[in-house]
């Protein structure tokens, strides 16, 4: 076997990683070359306004992405919504109630959850999660809040509401395995310190695990909203894919992930494709920031922590 | 030592007192009475299972997963293990004080003082503001603190910090302080700083503390327990003990021929 000498082996090394870890950098600015320039045309075409513009008309070569932002953002928004509440008492449930030996285990079965394949989240939610909405969820909402513009309008089991619900299950596993590792992080001496001064459980977890938690929670939130923002073909399969911005959560709707997907193997003209491209690189960017902002959280909760 | 102007009211008393780490037996037996506004010191060789049975004291032991305790702690006559006692109120009488300072970190220095007292639903400022006063003062800090009250407790030194979580115990007023190895992790000026306050709030309060300090046991207590492997060896007033004491293994100890 060759046999270096230790600098040469050390240099070896040194330049091996720094053209691997070069490799993913430029990888990441290839790509977005790559969708830049696929997407050209219909920014020359259409300018910054494209992201304010209504229309989606491929028949017509009129493009406009603000539906599909607008989807987007309210799926993930509501995903966001009702996974948060959720995943903290998870996390709380495995972190402070449960015994060392079962925490392990319940808390592995959540983070299988992340495990399951997209796909399959959709189809249960055709064949679930649908109907649900359709006949029991809707009802309800309408019997009792229809008042409330947001519950507006027929079901068809499909839409906005719908697609955001298998989001919120979709995210759980990520937000509350990141609280759950902020929760343990907890020094028992702060939990005793709150014991101490004579608090309940409740007292105790409010005192001593939640309030120092929050930046933490938040950057788990934020991590989540990533991970909604960019879900693809659970959503596709359950939004409906029409560009409507409609008040109405039972109303179909599309997200810019949704739309490429639906969209991309069919569109004709040079212009379609590439409008498709410019939504892909508005969600690149929207993710982006998101990440950076969950990544500047995590930072300033680990100088305090 | 300590003038000896306490009353011989009985608050405390542990009655066979035993306590388990899993199959572990940490505490055996204990059986020892505590007077009104006195310092209690107890000593004895690390892991001899005094601060597990401090712990106990104010049933906070059973707080670790796979603990258990047996036997009776009378607080004022009445068993703080009975089934009717509400544990919550058991600790709102017995404060304590950790060997790590411990203040919440997102709270500030007012905020942590007067934190057990918003727990029991008290929110009117000017209360908040006059207990917090007095209780600084108590605990030696307030000259330090009062122009800074806002400021996070964590911003404050360790010694500064350990006699806020004094402060913090005083403020639920409980008549019992618990105070496990309070000055282990100071430096002496903080240490002897704490030592005064021990001296002025024994005026009110009854205090029980776990030291590995033998010179300070002997320097701020009325009584001194000597334990080994779990068990109490000795209990007696601490001129006695620190002199004259009666069994083999404590003078040894006192004389640092073990331990």
């Amino acid at each position: 076997m060759l046999k270096l000498n230790s600098k040469t082996q050390d240099a070896v090394l040194f330049y091996a990683l720094r053209f691997i870890s070069l490799t993913v950098i430029g990888l990441l600015l290839f790509i977005m070359y790559v969708l830049l320039k696929a997407a050209w045309p219909s920014i020359t075409h259409n300018g910054l306004s494209f992201i304010v513009k209504k229309e989606w008309n491929p028949v017509e070569d009129q493009y406009g992405a603000l539906p599909f932002i607008f989807g987007t953002l309210v799926t993930s928004f509501i995903a966001v919504l009702i996974a948060t509440p959720v995943s903290i008492l998870v996390a709380l449930f495995i972190s402070e109630y449960l015994p060392k030996s079962i925490s392990r285990i319940i808390s592995l079965l959540v983070e299988m959850v992340a495990a399951i394949p997209s796909i399959v989240f959709g189809l249960w939610g055709i064949f679930y999660l649908s109907p649900f909405v359709k006949l029991t969820l809707a009802p309800f909402l309408k019997t009792y809040f229809g008042y409330i513009p947001f519950f507006e309008g027929p079901s068809f089991g499909i839409g906005i509401i719908t697609a955001s619900l298998v989001l919120a299950i979709m995210i759980v596993p990520t937000i509350s395995s990141i609280c759950r590792s902020i929760f343990e992080l907890i020094p028992a001496h702060q939990k005793e310190a709150s014991y101490a001064l004579g608090s309940t459980k409740y007292e105790m977890i409010k005192m001593a695990v939640l309030t120092p938690s929050v930046s933490g929670i938040s950057s788990a939130v934020v991590l989540g909203l990533g991970r909604a923002l960019g879900e693809t073909m659970a959503v596709t399969m359950l939004i409906g894919n029409s560009p409507l911005i409609s008040k109405s959560i039972f109303a179909p709707a599309a997200t810019m992930a949704s739309v490429m997907a639906n969209e991309y193997t069919d569109a004709s003209s040079p212009l379609h494709v590439a409008s498709l491209c410019y939504i892909a690189l508005l969600l690149f960017f929207i993710t982006f920031l998101s990440n950076l902002f969950a990544k500047s959280i995590v930072k300033n909760f680990s100088k305090i922590g | 030592m300590s003038n000896s102007i306490h009353s011989d009211k009985i608050i405390l008393e542990a009655k066979n007192l035993e306590a388990w780490f899993g199959d572990f037996q940490a505490v055996k037996g204990i059986n020892v009475k505590y007077c009104e506004r006195t310092i209690n010191a107890i000593i004895g060789p690390s892991g001899c299972g005094k601060s597990t049975y401090l712990r106990c004291l104010n049933r906070i032991h059973e707080e670790i997963e796979g603990t258990r305790v047996s036997g009776e702690v009378l607080l004022e006559g009445k068993n703080i293990y009975d089934k009717k006692i509400d544990v919550v109120d058991v600790r709102k009488r017995i404060g304590m004080v950790f060997q790590k300072p411990n203040p919440f970190p997102s709270l500030s220095i007012l905020d942590n003082v007067v934190i057990g007292l918003r727990l029991q639903g008290i929110t009117k400022r000017s209360i908040l503001m006059e207990v917090a006063e007095t209780c600084l003062k108590k605990a030696a800090l307030w000259e330090e603190v009062k122009d800074k009250l806002n400021s996070l407790g964590t911003s404050l030194s360790g010694g500064q910090q350990q006699r806020l979580c004094i402060a913090r115990a005083l403020a639920i007023n409980p008549p019992v302080l618990l105070m496990d190895e309070p000055t282990s992790a100071l430096d002496p000026i903080a240490t002897a700083k704490i030592e005064e306050l021990m001296n002025e709030i024994k005026r009110d309060y009854t205090v029980i503390i776990v030291t590995h300090n033998m010179q300070q046991a002997a320097r701020i207590s009325d009584y001194t327990s000597f334990f080994v492997y779990g068990k109490m060896i000795e209990h007696g007033l601490s001129s006695d003990i620190f002199t004259n004491p009666k069994e083999k293994q404590t003078e040894d100890y006192i004389s640092g021929r073990f331990g």
